[in-house]
């Protein structure tokens, strides 16, 4: 069915070399996971700190006032605007000036002393989600930390308790906060998806666009082979890419790696051949190697923007969750991050797999019935 | 005569509503040189694409080393060698890599050493490693006649083989051709240079999409029934726009020092050279040549009536 052997492996072979004497092409196909795990990794990922903040205090109170400069003193807290009234605070955090929203309720510091237990509420703008991750997760912390300095001497009985106050996270606008550990493994998918698909996307273009078609039609090679041909070769850049990826995630990002390595090759070999099998559908359909940049920008910004990547899939209406689904990276970024967050197993994963198989044999079907075998 | 290498009737192909070859009938026996002649964008390259399976015939068919040239393309293109107008291999993969390719294409077996002969034959075996690209336009003609002849075809297929290619080296490759030839290949080779024409043992003129004769070329000259007269003397180049202005004169050329005046009325000829000519100029008929012939035929044949987009 995928022809002769000794034809793909002609065409392999001239592909390999074309590509390595290509320089630029090549030396780009191993910056771009680079400098784009820099900017994107450190842009979102570092610890961000100094995170404008917004206080609604319905009383002052010592205990009060000790909450706050340990909110302040923690770092990751800016407050920028102290105030009992509600709308006032609301405002900013509304129109995104400031991320924070920290309400302290009348009776605060009268039921701390009682031993009640009573509630701060922080609320969490995760329109930038992983921008707050940290300052989120160390909240209750630094505030304990700051009540449990105060309450001495005749309060000390109340640090017996587990925890003074009860602090409670509302994440706003963007409910399924995702975290830094989110975003390398989603990376990895965006990376492969832009660089994998426009550099097949020009395969049969430049052949075109060079008139070395006509030479390669005169011969006896089937759409097929030249297919296979021609992408196996970037199957091999699309591994070095991903090892970059995953060396950078381990040791620049401390990334946890829960699940099998095994899991992940499989995952990741599927979604490179369905990227590959997409590019070379493109290089059938356009006529010149810019139509075919264009066509795979129209592809990348709604992989980028609809497949979870950017935004919880789940917040998404509906109608983007169905073009959602349709696209590979959707699925890969549920196999990676399941894989390598929470342990996926194939089993556990199984109907992602499946869709980027799916995915494979459309794609490749459109290639073939599309591959031009005359010059008409 | 023995069996027809190619055996094609009424070939017809549009490019939008263009008409670039207009029922096109082609039977060449094997083993034979056939040359294909005719004005630019006549319809040659597009014939020669039908008849190799590159482009499908809008209308007419026909066989090709006995396939179908409709359903067997796979097939005629194992056995036929094509060479483009363009040069179409691969300028940054290496003369070797290049020849290397089109040996796997082909399954060649013990290609290595297939392709070490054909360096060898080429002459390139020290330059082997130089990319294809980088070659003088000579050396890239005899490049891809070898990479098409490797696999042993028995049709070969040859798209302007020589243009702009020196004498020498045009006549070295012509020299191939005829070898390849009495090796038993079939060679149809299009051109535009009249003493390759004249090397051939048939050629084919298409104008205008249209075949509008064949044949061996004495034939064809004699077909065509024209005259032609060499005028010498002093001042004969100033003659030949007063010549062009006569009735009876279809053509006038001057070269190698002597105007030539061809027509199909010997009696007008005369008259014209009665009238314009001095004196001191003399006149000689003479054989007319293919030249005169082709530029006879395409004045016959007209403007293009083909649509045009
Ligand atoms: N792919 C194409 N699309 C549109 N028109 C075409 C195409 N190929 C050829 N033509 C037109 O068909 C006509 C015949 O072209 P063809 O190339 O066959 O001529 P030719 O005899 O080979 O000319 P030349 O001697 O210049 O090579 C020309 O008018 C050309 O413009
Ligand atoms: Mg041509």
């Amino acid at each position: 069915m995928f022809g002769n052997a000794s034809r793909v492996s002609a065409v392999f072979t001239k592909e390999l070399i074309q590509m390595r004497r290509d320089r630029l092409t090549f030396a780009m196909m191993i910056m771009i996971p680079i400098v784009q795990l820099i900017l994107f990794g450190y842009a979102i990922n570092l610890d961000p700190k100094n995170l404008p903040t917004a206080v609604v205090a319905e009383e002052q109170t010592p205990i009060v006032r000790s909450i706050l400069q340990g909110l302040k003193v923690s770092g990751y807290y800016d407050i920028i605007l102290e105030t009992d009234d509600p709308h006032k605070s609301n405002e900013l955090f509304a129109s995104g000036q400031a991320v924070f929203l920290v309400h302290i309720p009348s009776g605060f510091s009268e039921r701390l002393v009682r031993g009640d237990r009573p509630q701060i509420l922080i609320e969490a703008d995760a329109s930038d989600p992983a921008a707050a991750s940290n300052a989120v997760a160390r909240a209750e912390t630094i505030v304990n930390r700051a009540l449990r300095h105060h309450l001495k001497g005749p309060l000390a009985f109340l640090n017996a308790a587990p925890e003074p106050a009860d602090v409670i996270i509302q994440s706003r606008y963007n409910p399924e906060a995702i975290t830094q550990y989110n975003i390398v493994p989603g990376l990895l998918g965006v990376i492969l998806t832009m660089t994998l698909v426009m550099i097949t996307s020009v395969a049969m273009t430049r052949e075109v666009e060079r008139g070395t078609l006509e030479n390669l039609l005169a011969m006896p090679a089937k759409p097929a082979e030249v297919m296979i041909g021609k992408i196996t070769p970037y199957v091999g850049v699309g591994a070095v890419q991903v090892i970059i990826v995953l060396l950078t995630a381990r040791y620049l990002f401390d990334v946890p790696f829960q699940g099998t390595l095994s899991t992940l090759t499989f995952g990741v070999t599927l979604f490179i051949i369905a990227n590959l099998s997409v590019g070379f559908t493109f290089s059938t359909i356009a006529r010149t190697q810019m139509q075919a940049i264009q066509m795979t920008f129209f592809f990348f910004l709604p992989s980028l923007l609809l497949s979870g990547f950017m935004f919880p899939f789940r917040g998404m209406p509906h109608w983007a969750q169905w073009i959602g689904e349709a696209l590979p990276l959707t699925h890969f970024l549920r196999i990676v991050r399941g894989v390598m967050l929470k342990g996926g197993s194939l089993i556990e994963l199984q109907m992602e797999f499946l869709a980027l198989a799916a995915f494979i044999l459309a794609a490749g079907t459109v290639a073939l019935l599309r591959y031009q075998r005359t010059l008409d | 005569m023995s069996a027809a290498a190619i055996d094609v009737y009424g070939l017809v192909k549009c490019f939008g509503n263009k008409v670039a070859v207009d029922g096109v009938d082609l039977k060449m026996p094997e083993g034979q040189v056939w040359g294909f002649l005719g004005p630019n964008g006549s319809g040659k390259t597009t014939t020669i694409r039908m008849i190799c399976g590159l482009l499908t015939a809008d209308e007419g068919g026909g066989q090709c080393l006995g396939f179908d040239i409709r359903k067997d393309a796979n097939l005629i293109k194992q056995a036929t060698g094509y060479m483009t107008q363009k040069f179409s291999f691969w300028e940054d993969l290496t003369i070797r890599e290049n020849l290397a390719f089109v040996a796997r294409l082909y399954r060649m077996p013990r290609m290595g050493r297939k392709i070490d002969e054909t360096l060898e034959g080429l002459g390139l075996s020290q330059r082997q490693n130089q990319l294809a690209g980088s070659l003088s336009g000579g050396w890239k003609q005899r490049l891809a006649l070898a990479a098409v002849t490797m696999h042993s075809p028995r049709l070969l297929l040859l798209d302007e083989p020589t243009a702009g290619v020196d004498p020498q080296a045009r006549r070295d490759f012509w020299d191939e051709i005829h070898l390849l030839s009495s090796k038993g290949l079939t060679v149809l080779v299009s051109t535009h240079y009249m003493d390759e024409a004249e090397r051939c043992d048939a050629i084919v003129y298409l104008a205008h999409g249209k075949l509008i004769t064949q044949g061996p070329v004495h034939d064809i000259i004699d077909k065509a029934g024209l005259f032609s007269f060499r005028l010498v003397g002093e001042g004969v180049r100033e003659l030949t726009e007063a010549f062009r202005g006569q009735s009876g004169v279809d053509h006038a050329a001057y070269y190698g020092n002597a105007l030539y005046i061809s027509g199909r009325n010997r009696n007008a000829l005369e008259q014209a050279i009665r009238d314009v000519a001095p004196d001191h100029v003399t006149a000689e008929e003479v054989k007319p040549t293919l030249e005169d012939v082709f530029i006879e035929l395409m004045e016959q044949a007209g403007t293009d009536k083909r649509m045009h987009g």
